[in-house]
């Protein structure tokens, strides 16, 4: 069971929501149940499975409904219609105390612009949810230090907010919203506000974050290239209803409907994809081989290059040019010997990480993992086909 | 060619009124008392200290607001110079009426305007009462008023307090209506109750806003003094009703410019300890 589960969630604005649910849920366009009925149908049939310790983008543009949705998790807003049920609790059953309750124990949420208190110092704004809990000043003090110190704001325990950077503001509130340690966070376009630069740094604090927290992160953007980066999982949204759900590989590489294709068409994949994406297996692997086994396999399989393995350990390339010159000179006895250890990509690696090693040499480049396995290969071709646009003429229509 | 409606609404409101002392003439004595006792008291209390000591508090009080000398330098002043009109006794008898008027309009001003920014449905019936009450001719609850209370402090205050609370709700309601939804946002999503948001978020954001409600309901206030006096409060305001009835144009300035004076007071100490309250916001980056 995932431990977000939103089901079948309408959002509709206006004096009567109730008596255009039907409409929203025949499926009727939006635009015509506006012209009708002066209703705003904010979100339209949306359902999500968000699993615990993932960070799970919402993507949309504005208007989409992006926040709307971020919103239902903490009951911000109410649904017209749905479900949301958090590790099993139908949330929508929540009576004002039990809400009080789930609001301060489970999320805590970070905003676009802050939503930072002005009249408190950072100290007493990153406390300010264990305030509310009613955990006593040393303690929370104590905490929220440890809090300040983490997002690297040490220093500035006694600024208030207006004395900060934007950069900075951000991290307060990322600090304030970790410090009641919640299983969720909820981040409303956090980043969203921030100066390219400041705003990556941000990304990389939040990811760095993360490897150690394991936090469930939802995370609201309209920003493509911050969803890729960050995101474990991304779900477009459109005019309030999900256009797709997946990997940023697949929302890449598989785009569902021609709003997506025209999304994605100018991201660089080279940059938004990771090798592991188009890694393959090796042709040849090669262990504990001397140089004639060795020549012998790869003239039998037909191939120029092997890829030495030895103790599960990546020991390098043979290449049968290389020992062809060796003419059995006998000095060398086995292949991992002579093999080539200088060209090798991670598999978390972005795909233009490979290609300065690929423009270098002529095999494909081996793929080494953390623990120095081989997992697999990338071929100059699996790179192109990646990197062309196979369907580059249909987005070019959607733009006109 | 009319349909009369003048007669009936007159009878009706004469009728009411009667009905009201009445049947429930006790209750409004009550009511007068309390506000009675605590006004003696106040007023006693501040004709009893010796000026110096008055106006050594008043100096401190403005220090305490203001942190500047300047301020209180003005304030001493201010109230030396209403002394030596000759009208100290006077003064002391009009701050006393202010302060009661004062408090009595923050108890029910704040609160009911903290309510109507929670509701908009409060806040249609309460917007034409309040306009209702700023432009109403002051003497036509006088009557009422004086029938139930009796003449003299009670209906004064009373008047006052109609005419002046209305700017205090209005910006009760402005400034935490002003308050930055996201930040009243965060707050519940962290799990605040409404109290909790209330006292922790919503009125220290909207307290500058409040402070200026209070100084308005002061300035409105003090512009009731005269008209208090026709009913028979003592204080500044007799003085300039005296120089109108005796044709005595300097009496009447004199009285004046008392009145001036204590506004000066009331204005700039509350003035400046707004303006501090909102330190926070302007600090350099």
């Amino acid at each position: 069971m995932a431990q977000i589960e939103v089901r079948n969630i309408f959002k509709i604005f206006g004096d009567k929501p109730q008596s255009v649910l039907a409409r929203a849920q025949n499926g009727e366009n939006k635009d015509d149940i506006l012209a009708d009925t002066g209703h705003t149908v904010g979100l339209s049939d949306v359902s999500l499975d968000i699993e615990e310790g993932e960070i799970f983008v919402v993507m949309g543009l504005s208007g989409s409904g992006k926040s709307t949705l971020i919103r239902h998790f903490n009951r911000l807003i109410d649904p017209t219609a749905g479900h949301i049920t958090v590790e099993g609790t139908d949330v929508m059953t929540l009576g004002t105390d039990q809400l009080i309750k789930f609001r301060r124990d489970k999320m805590s949420m970070v905003f676009q612009r802050f939503g930072l208190l002005p009249h408190r110092t950072v100290m007493q704004n990153v406390g300010y949810g264990l305030e509310i809990q009613g955990v006593e000043k040393a303690k929370r003090e104590e905490k929220a230090r440890e809090w300040i110190d983490q997002v690297g704001l040490a220093g500035y325990e006694d600024s208030f907010p207006s004395q900060l950077s934007g950069g900075m503001q951000q991290r307060v509130g990322l600090a304030r919203a970790l410090c009641t340690d919640p299983e969720i966070l909820l981040m409303d376009e956090a980043f969203s506000a921030l100066d390219p630069l400041i705003r990556s740094d941000m990304q990389d604090l939040l990811l760095a974050l993360q490897t150690k927290l394991h936090k469930t992160v939802v995370f609201i953007t309209h920003d493509l290239d911050e969803a890729l980066r960050i995101g474990d999982r991304i779900a477009i949204l459109k005019d309030g209803a999900l256009s797709q759900v997946g990997t940023p590989a697949d929302i890449l590489l598989s785009p569902a409907d021609d709003y997506v294709r025209a999304f994605v068409k100018d991201v660089n994949r080279a940059r938004a994809l990771n090798v592991d994406v188009i890694m393959r297996p090796p042709a040849l692997r090669l262990t504990d081989e001397t140089i004639e086994e060795a020549m012998a396999q790869m003239r039998k399989a037909g191939e120029e290059y092997g890829y030495v393995t030895y103790d599960n350990e990546y020991r390098g390339v043979v290449t049968l040019e290389a020992m062809e010159e060796l003419n059995g000179d006998g000095k060398i006895k086995w292949a991992r010997e002579i093999a080539d250890l200088t060209h090798s990509v991670h598999p978390d690696e972005p795909i233009e990480g490979a290609v300065p090693a690929a423009l270098t040499v002529d095999y494909p480049i081996p793929v080494v993992c953390d623990e120095g396995e081989l997992v697999g290969i990338v071929s100059n071709e699996d790179m192109v086909s990646v990197l062309d646009q196979p369907d580059a003429d249909s987005g070019e229509e959607l733009r006109h | 060619m009319f349909p009369e409606f003048g007669k009936p609404i007159k009878l009706a409101t004469n009728e009411f009124i009667d009905w009201l002392i009445i049947n429930h003439g006790d209750f409004f004595e009550a009511i007068a008392n309390v506000i009675l006792t605590i006004l003696v008291a106040l007023e006693k209390l501040l004709r009893g200290t010796h000026p110096v000591v008055t106006i050594a508090v008043i100096g401190l009080i403005a220090y305490a607001a203001s942190r500047r000398f300047s301020l209180v330098a003005l304030m001493i002043g201010a109230m030396y110079f209403i002394g030596a009109l000759g009208l100290w006794e006077k003064a002391m008898q009009t701050i006393a009426i202010m302060l009661v008027s004062i408090g009595l309009a923050i108890a029910i001003g704040i609160p009911t305007g903290i309510f109507s920014a929670r509701s908009n449905r409060l806040r249609v019936i309460i917007n034409p009462v309040l306009d209702l009450m700023q432009t109403i001719p002051s003497f036509v609850y006088l009557i009422p008023a004086a029938m139930l209370f009796g003449l003299g402090k009670v209906p004064a205050i009373l008047a006052t307090v109609i005419y002046a609370t209305p700017p205090l709700i209005r910006l009760t309601d402005l400034g935490i209506r002003m308050v930055d939804s996201e930040v009243v946002e965060a707050s519940r999503a962290f799990g605040a109750t409404r109290w909790q948001l209330l006292r922790g978020v919503q009125i220290p954001l909207a307290l500058p806003s409040i402070m200026q409600g209070i100084n308005q309901t002061t300035m409105m206030a003090l512009a009731m003094v005269v008209i208090a006096s026709m009913i028979g409060a003592r204080g500044v305001g007799e003085t300039v009703l005296l120089g109108l009835q005796r044709n005595d144009s300097g009496e009447g300035l004199i009285g004046g410019m008392a009145i001036v004076f204590l506004a000066i007071v009331f204005d700039r100490i509350s003035q400046s300890y707004g303006t501090r309250l909102q330190a926070f916001r302007n600090v350099a980056h």
